[in-house]
């Protein structure tokens, strides 16, 4: 057995002259939930179908569960669930019918499948719902559904393609309680979000952009090894020095947050506070107050997006 | 025995689905019952009952033997006696009749003289049928003539086998049955798998364990039932509505059209690989329908077509059915005398089946 679930090397795909994905690396340890962070066309659901063998790699070897894919995964099937971006069961079945017919589709026995549906129902709260049509439910109870009916089969591994962007937060919080819960019994998780709260959950992170891996780690690690300086900057006028500050060459980025500035400062000054409280007060702006902060998710996500784009 | 379980699971699916669809529902019923009405009624190429006037201006006994051979043909419906050929001019213009005889005062006199035409037929031109049937009423007339040669037989002795009657709906109706379901069978497995990829529910089906070559038979397995609904109801109306004859067994008429849906099905599901929606499928199916109706023998005699256009009718599964069923219902004829155009549709079930298995992908790409 390893004691990975998935491993990738040199993973690629292109669509015509598009690079979905470029030269991927992964490496995803069992029971744990791995997160794929990154923004719309990022190339998250393009790696997700090719290491769930829906898509053939241009490039790249895959495996899975101990699986080469995509030669073996027939075989993987039954060992995986997909949770795919769109709800996909059949809007005109019952909550019920929907679950009879994935428990058949993945041929439970008789006495299993009853046993299972009966769980499903209860652990995701669709009791009440299960004489209900499947396109008639709130996006919230769907997400459930869809987790219920990929998850009756007990798969090893699942795939969840940004499960959770129809839904409200709580129902979101309640969703990745189901998550922590199938981890608890070995299940290993694969999401894609673009939610930084929802990517902060994760055991592990990787950050894609462009098809490309920028960052890898877990949320903490990413944090401190950010390789840049938060500065929080209070002033009157926080559009226009927020302006101004973008055209300095040792400041990455600046992001309004409320009434302060959010200053992502180059690593290479050694008093980045002073740097930007000198600037400021240089252009002749009234500065209140000026203090480094703890470095978020956020702004290891746009650090790590943007020192691609200067590599290009 | 798991997959006998997977089969089973889409095909209740389906069926649960079929069943909250009302209007395609609506649709199993109500496709053969309207068309049937529709072709059976109007598609009448033998006419009868034409509306006609006469101006005869003989008043002979052979000039009134002669309207009456007319009359019995019914072909015309005799509704006016005029007494002259302006009459009939003016009634013809006004729409009021189709067909006028004019039947000038020496009409005995022009009956024994070869070269010159006794009367005169008016034949409203605007109809290329009615021009047709009246070429038919000219041969009746042509009888009455009392030439030297009368004492040879008729240039042509007319007799009609299996349809002595020349009653359309006789021919129309087994032909109709496969016009019918080659309308609605392509169709649902068409747009069956592409209605799914539109839903998104393909993307989930193919990372589950089910195999293509089961998925593909249990898209097939309840539009059969449904098939023979609508065969039981076109026979059903065709009996009673039409009396059409049934001359062979029920059983045969059931096992052709079986083999014949399958074939449908199975070029539906050809279809359904080949186009992203729904719309496409539509398309394609229309493109399919349309040569099987003109070509087929449904609607032209296949002898009389030109030899490509033959050619394209043979790989239409249509052209097949139409020879099994007229030759089962009609002719009362044997599956064993039949059996060269029913093994063409089951070599057609297995050709549409492989290319359909063998395009239909469980990857995306």
């Amino acid at each position: 057995m390893t004691e990975l679930a998935i491993q990738a090397h040199g993973l690629c795909k292109t669509f015509g002259k598009v690079e979905a994905v470029k030269s991927l690396n992964l490496e995803v340890p069992r029971s744990r939930i791995y997160g794929f962070l990154g923004p719309n066309g990022s190339g998250k659901t393009t790696a997700i179908r090719m290491l769930c063998g829906l898509l053939t790699p241009t490039a790249g070897d895959i495996n899975v569960l101990g699986y080469s894919i995509p030669k073996e995964a027939e075989a993987l099937r039954l060992k995986v669930g997909y949770m795919t971006q769109k709800f996909s069961l059949f809007e005109d079945l019952t909550v019920d019918e929907n679950l009879q017919f994935m428990a058949d589709i993945y041929t439970l026995e008789k006495k299993l499948k009853h046993e299972r549906i009966g769980l499903a129902i209860e652990h995701y709260g669709l009791g009440k719902l299960v004489k209900q049509r499947a396109g008639t439910l709130s996006g919230g109870q769907k997400q459930r559904l869809a987790l219920a009916a990929c998850t009756l089969h007990a798969p090893e591994l699942l795939f969840l393609d940004e499960p959770t962007s129809a839904v409200d937060p709580e129902n979101r919080r309640s969703f990745w309680e189901a998550l922590f819960d199938l981890v608890a019994e070995g299940t290993t998780i694969l999401v894609s979000t673009h939610y930084m709260d929802e990517a902060e959950r994760c055991h592990a992170l990787a950050i894609l952009d462009k098809g490309s891996l920028v960052a890898e780690g877990s949320p903490e690690e990413l944090q401190a090894a950010i390789d840049a300086t938060i500065v929080i900057v209070e002033t009157d006028q926080p559009r226009r020095v927020g302006k101004m500050l973008e055209q300095q060459s040792f400041i990455h980025s600046s992001a309004q947050v409320g009434n302060v500035l959010r200053v992502m400062v180059s690593s290479d000054q050694a008093t980045p506070e002073k740097a930007v409280s000198d600037v400021i007060k240089r252009e002749g702006f009234n500065l209140k107050n000026c203090k480094i902060a703890k470095p978020g998710l956020e702004d290891v996500f746009v650090a790590a997006t943007r020192e691609r784009k200067t590599a290009v | 025995m798991k997959s006998l379980q997977r089969i089973l699971a889409i095909v209740v699916k389906e069926v649960r689905q079929l069943r909250r669809d009302r209007l395609t529902f609506g649709m199993i019923v109500g496709i053969p019952v309207l068309q049937l009405i529709m072709f059976g009624y109007a598609i009448n190429m033998d006419v009868r009952h034409l509306d006609a006037a006469i101006a005869d201006m003989s008043g002979t006994s052979a000039s009134r033997q002669m309207v009456m051979d007319m009359s019995e043909s019914q072909i015309i419906n005799v509704i006016e006696q005029v007494s002259s050929v302006e009459e009939l001019e003016h009634l013809m213009r006004q729409g009021k009749i189709s067909v006028g005889i004019y039947i000038p005062p020496d009409f005995d006199r022009r009956l024994h003289q070869a070269n010159r035409a006794a009367a005169q037929l008016l034949v409203d031109g605007s109809d290329t049928v009615v021009q047709g049937a009246a070429a038919q009423l000219a041969q009746v007339a042509s009888q009455v003539r009392t030439s030297p040669y009368n004492d040879r037989p008729p240039v042509m002795e007319l007799r009609t086998y299996y349809n002595p009657e020349r009653r359309s709906p006789v021919n129309t109706v087994p032909g109709l049955v496969g016009v019918i379901l080659t309308m609605t069978m392509i169709l649902f497995t068409a747009v069956a798998i592409v209605r799914e990829r539109e839903r998104g529910n393909l993307e989930m089906l193919i990372t589950t364990p089910v195999r293509t070559s089961e998925l593909m038979l249990a898209k097939i397995i309840p539009y059969v039932f449904i098939g023979l609904i609508q065969v039981s109801l076109v026979l059903l109306l065709g009996h009673f509505l039409f009396h059409v004859p049934m001359a062979g067994s029920l059983l045969n008429i059931y096992a052709i059209t079986l083999v014949f849906i399958v074939a449908n099905l199975a070029l539906g599901l050809v279809i359904s690989t080949l186009v992203s929606t729904q719309f496409q499928a539509m398309q394609l199916s229309f493109f399919i329908l349309l040569p099987s109706i003109l070509l087929s023998g449904f609607m032209f005699p296949f002898a009389g077509m030109p030899r490509p256009a033959q050619m394209i009718a043979e790989v239409l599964p249509l052209t097949h059915f139409i020879r099994l069923i007229r030759g089962v219902m009609l002719r009362g004829a044997s599956l064993l005398e039949l059996s060269a155009e029913l093994l063409v549709l089951c070599g057609f079930i297995g050709v549409f089946m492989t290319l359909a298995i063998l395009r239909f992908s469980k990857r995306l790409d």
